[in-house]
């Protein structure tokens, strides 16, 4: 067996990966990004509008600072956040972002004088000072006082990711692209690596660490419409989930970004609306305003994807043969604005749509995008239950947003993070030494191989592993979505464990040799079930309305009963998760209150009930 | 009525003994806005499950699912079939080591032209966390920003006459990456410096002009003008050079 030792283990070579083991490396330690795409191919690079940092150079972000950024923040979470986290991030996002301007990011900068912008389909002039010519300028985003998302056209999280993996080079840091973790190496104490399996050769390979950290993305693959990569399916979730002692956070923590394109799902960014694009629905009006008077199309994405659907059920989509839909208008914004600031976005509705953004309309409707759930960790990134293991990014829930994440802030978190995670690994390494139990890592992979010869062999069954996924991906559309309620949510769960059990049958219909992608999915395909589980499951308890998770049964936010975070583990033979609870929060800088958009009706810490009726 | 597609498929597992080269044939009924990913993915999970192919965010921003699309290398997740014929004929990448398929390891490529190029920001400064950002020019920022919108899906290589001759051929990508780094003044490498890296048959001089890689290129990146921007600052730097040693 293949057995490579290193100190550190990415398992991830996204932004928050590398930007983990660029710390760790930079400190002497010997660190290997495993990645199942070529570094660069990661979904990172797909974030296109923007990472939010409070620098405060542009006019329209004049005053702003880690304070308002920290507040927009928390409010943004519908008070689900870690405040303590929050406070960590915003704090350095500032620093994060001069850091990778440093290492080589083309920021769009401050150019002086005066120049219009878009609002709500209206134009406006701003000023931009003289002083600030050249600094690193930012853009309107949802959710926030001021313009704080800083942004290299919108390919933002390309250029972020290009730049890291030149850093990342630059350091001799190891990258093994085509490299999939499939079970964690643990005592259920400690973590000391991973069994992988070669995406070049199908073989299966051994990486011992002292520190390993799960940074593989979001999971929105268990849903059937995302804006997700096709391989954003829940790797490294799955594999701490197994672990039976590592916890997932909040699981039912689940965001739908209003602007997939339609029929694909591909994203165009909150950029489009940030610099003054409109939504229209069938005829041709808009109607945000009418529900948001105040952020109108700029209102977090929870609620605007939760508006549109609701203006939809009220017959004023517009009819297509992939269902209802409405309009993106950006074509005010201009063919020099388009083409210079939402280039990726033109690209997108030209090739996959036939529509050129800048005489035609978009068609748009909320699509799955991120997933705030992930493996719980304390602030230092450390993941509860195991010594030695880590997490950071959108794999994780470290916790900064709650229950709704702003746009422009998992990009920043990915950096902010992996360079905070990177120092308490660094720290944590100090003088830390751990032993290998090669009995256990013997086990390990027999157990992996045996998983592997079964699906072969059919001993388990025939199932399709392709119709089970479906089937998961299916439930969770129909009943796990943007609106969600007691009796949806029962039947999902009710489902769902049948389609765990029929999981557990897999065979393959090819020979799975090599790197055989149906055995490289049926290897996922019973983690992925138990995290659509834990997301139903998690969802049916949480008798409240919180930011992205809506119940039309329990209109309310509850801060009386649940201002808390759910913890799901799974433990084996189980089939369904294990649900504890922690408070969202041990320090309180900022106390609930209301967030200033949506529909408020809050059940206060003291009972009292806020809000309309 | 719906178009019956033909599709012939190279395949090969080399991690298979039993396995050979061979093309294989599908058909599928076409649907409306249909891409080569609704397609493919359609094949493996419908026909057969062993097929290789690669796909990641299917949005033609990662560069992970370039092919030889009827003898053309080209993005197969923005190729609607509706621009092609009945008959579709796909082929991995040449060049690039094949894993199975239709699927080719461009990491390994990509990872050594970073190495070679040094495709990283060269500079004595150090950062300083509190200070203020060094200011740059908009403009400038947006050109850097063109050249840096290579998604590095091998299009290029897999339709360059050199880099189909000779392996040590840095291709229009690695090319296009040192004229990223010699536009950005945070880049302190001199252009000695640059020409050590480019100057030579595997660089610059190696390019017949042929410009194939401009062709296909998904981005539409001004790879040609990079060419000539490079042949030219490289050739004044040899004639300098040159110059120096006759003193």
């Amino acid at each position: 067996m293949e057995t490579i030792f290193t100190d550190v283990l990415c398992i991830g070579a996204g932004l928050a990966g590398e930007r983990v083991a660029i710390e760790a490396a930079s400190a002497g330690f010997d660190s290997i990004c495993l990645s199942i795409v070529p570094a660069r191919r990661s979904h990172s690079s797909a974030a296109q509008g923007g990472m939010q940092a409070a620098l405060g150079h542009c006019a329209m972000g004049e005053g702003d600072g880690p304070d308002i950024h920290f507040v927009d923040t928390v409010k943004g979470s519908d008070w689900g956040a870690d405040q303590e986290v929050v406070r960590l991030f915003v704090d350095r996002a500032p620093e994060a972002v001069r850091e990778m301007a440093f290492w080589g990011i083309p920021w769009n900068r401050v150019v002086p004088g005066p120049s219009t912008y878009f609002k709500g389909g209206k134009e406006y002039e701003k000023v931009e000072a003289t002083e600030k010519e050249g600094f690193i300028t930012a853009r309107d985003f949802g959710g926030t006082a001021k313009w704080r998302t800083c942004y290299t056209s919108d390919g933002t999280g390309h250029t972020l990711l290009y730049t890291m993996d030149n850093k990342v080079v630059e350091l001799g840091v190891t990258v093994h692209d085509r490299v999939e973790a499939i079970a964690l190496i643990h005592d259920g104490e400690t973590c000391t690596g991973a069994v992988a399996r070669c995406l070049k050769t199908g073989k299966l390979k051994v990486y011992l660490a002292k520190a390993t950290v799960i940074a593989t993305g979001g999971y929105g693959r268990i849903y059937r419409e995302t804006t997700n990569a096709v391989i954003n399916d829940g790797g490294g979730a799955i594999i701490a989930l197994d672990t039976e002692v590592v916890p997932l956070g909040n699981p039912e923590a689940i965001q739908f970004h209003p602007t997939g394109i339609v029929p694909t799902n591909i994203l165009v960014t909150e950029g489009c609306r940030g610099d003054g694009g409109t939504l229209l629905d069938v005829n041709e009006n808009r109607f945000m305003p009418e529900y948001e008077p105040e952020k109108e199309e700029l209102a977090s994405r929870d609620v605007v994807s939760r508006w549109m659907t609701h203006h939809i059920r009220q017959g004023l989509g517009v009819k297509s043969p992939y269902g209802d839909h409405l309009w993106l208008d950006i074509r005010h914004l201009g063919e020099h604005h388009i083409k210079t600031k939402l280039r990726e976005v033109e690209e997108i509705c030209n090739n996959f749509l036939g529509v050129d953004p800048i005489t035609q309309l978009i068609p748009v409707r909320p699509a799955q995008h991120y997933t705030m759930a992930g493996v719980r960790t304390n602030k230092d990134g450390s993941v509860y239950g195991l010594k030695g293991l880590f997490s950071a990014g959108e794999a994780a829930c470290w916790d900064m947003h709650g229950l709704n994440r702003l746009g422009g802030n998992s990009l920043a978190e990915t950096i902010v993070a992996g360079k905070i995670v990177g120092e308490k690994i660094v720290e944590f390494l100090q003088g830390y030494e751990v032993q290998y139990n090669t009995g256990a890592i013997r086990d390990g992979v027999i157990r992996q191989q045996e998983r592997i010869d079964d699906f072969i062999s059919g001993k388990n069954g025939n199932e399709n592993v392709y119709e089970i996924r479906n089937a998961m991906q299916d439930e969770l559309m129909e009943r796990v979505g943007i609106f969600r309620n007691g009796r949806d949510l029962q039947k999902a769960v009710d489902n769902l464990q049948e389609i765990y059990a029929r999981a557990q049958k897999v065979g393959l219909r090819s020979n799975g040799i090599g790197v055989n992608p149906e055995l490289t999915l049926a290897l996922k395909i019973q983690g992925m079930v138990k995290l659509a589980l834990c997301t139903a499951y998690g969802a049916l308890q949480r008798t409240e309305s919180r930011g992205c998770h809506a119940r039309e049964d329990y209109e309310a936010r509850n801060d009386r009963d649940w201002w808390n975070r759910t913890l799901a583990t799974w433990k084996e033979g189980d089939d369904l998760p294990t649900l504890n609870y922690e408070p969202a929060t041990e320090t309180v800088e900022l106390p609930p209150a209301e967030r200033g958009y949506g529909v408020c009706k809050i059940i206060s810490c003291d009972g009292e009930i806020i809000g309309e009726e | 009525m719906a178009r019956k597609l033909h599709f012939n498929i190279f395949r090969y597992n080399p991690q298979d003994p039993h396995s050979v080269p061979r093309t294989d044939s599908f058909d599928l009924e076409e649907t409306e806005s249909m891409t080569l990913f609704i397609a493919l993915t359609r094949l493996r999970e419908e026909k057969d499950s062993s097929l290789q192919f690669d796909f990641c965010c299917r949005a033609g921003i990662c560069g992970a699912c370039a092919m030889m699309i009827n003898g053309r290398p080209g993005l197969a997740c923005h190729t609607l079939t509706k621009d092609l014929p009945n008959e579709i004929t796909l082929m991995p990448l040449p060049i690039f080591k094949l894993i199975g398929d239709l699927s080719v390891d461009t990491g390994t490529w990509f990872r050594a032209m970073y190495e070679k190029v040094e495709s990283w920001v060269h500079t004595d400064k150090e950062f300083h966390s509190m200070a203020d950002e060094e200011r740059m020019d908009n403009a400038l920022a947006e050109e850097i920003y063109e050249l840096e919108r290579c998604i590095e899906c091998g299009c290029c290589i897999a339709a360059c006459g050199t880099a189909n001759m000779r392996e040590d051929f840095v291709g229009a990508v690695a090319m296009n990456r040192l004229a990223r780094f010699i536009m950005d003044p945070r880049d302190e490498r001199t252009e000695k410096e640059y020409f050590e890296v480019i100057g030579t048959d595997e660089g610059i001089f190696g390019c017949m002009g042929l410009l194939g890689c401009e062709d296909v290129c998904p981005k539409h990146l001004p790879l040609q003008d990079q060419l000539g921007i490079l042949r030219r600052k490289m050739g004044w730097s040899a004639v300098k050079e040159l110059f120096r040693f006759g003193k």
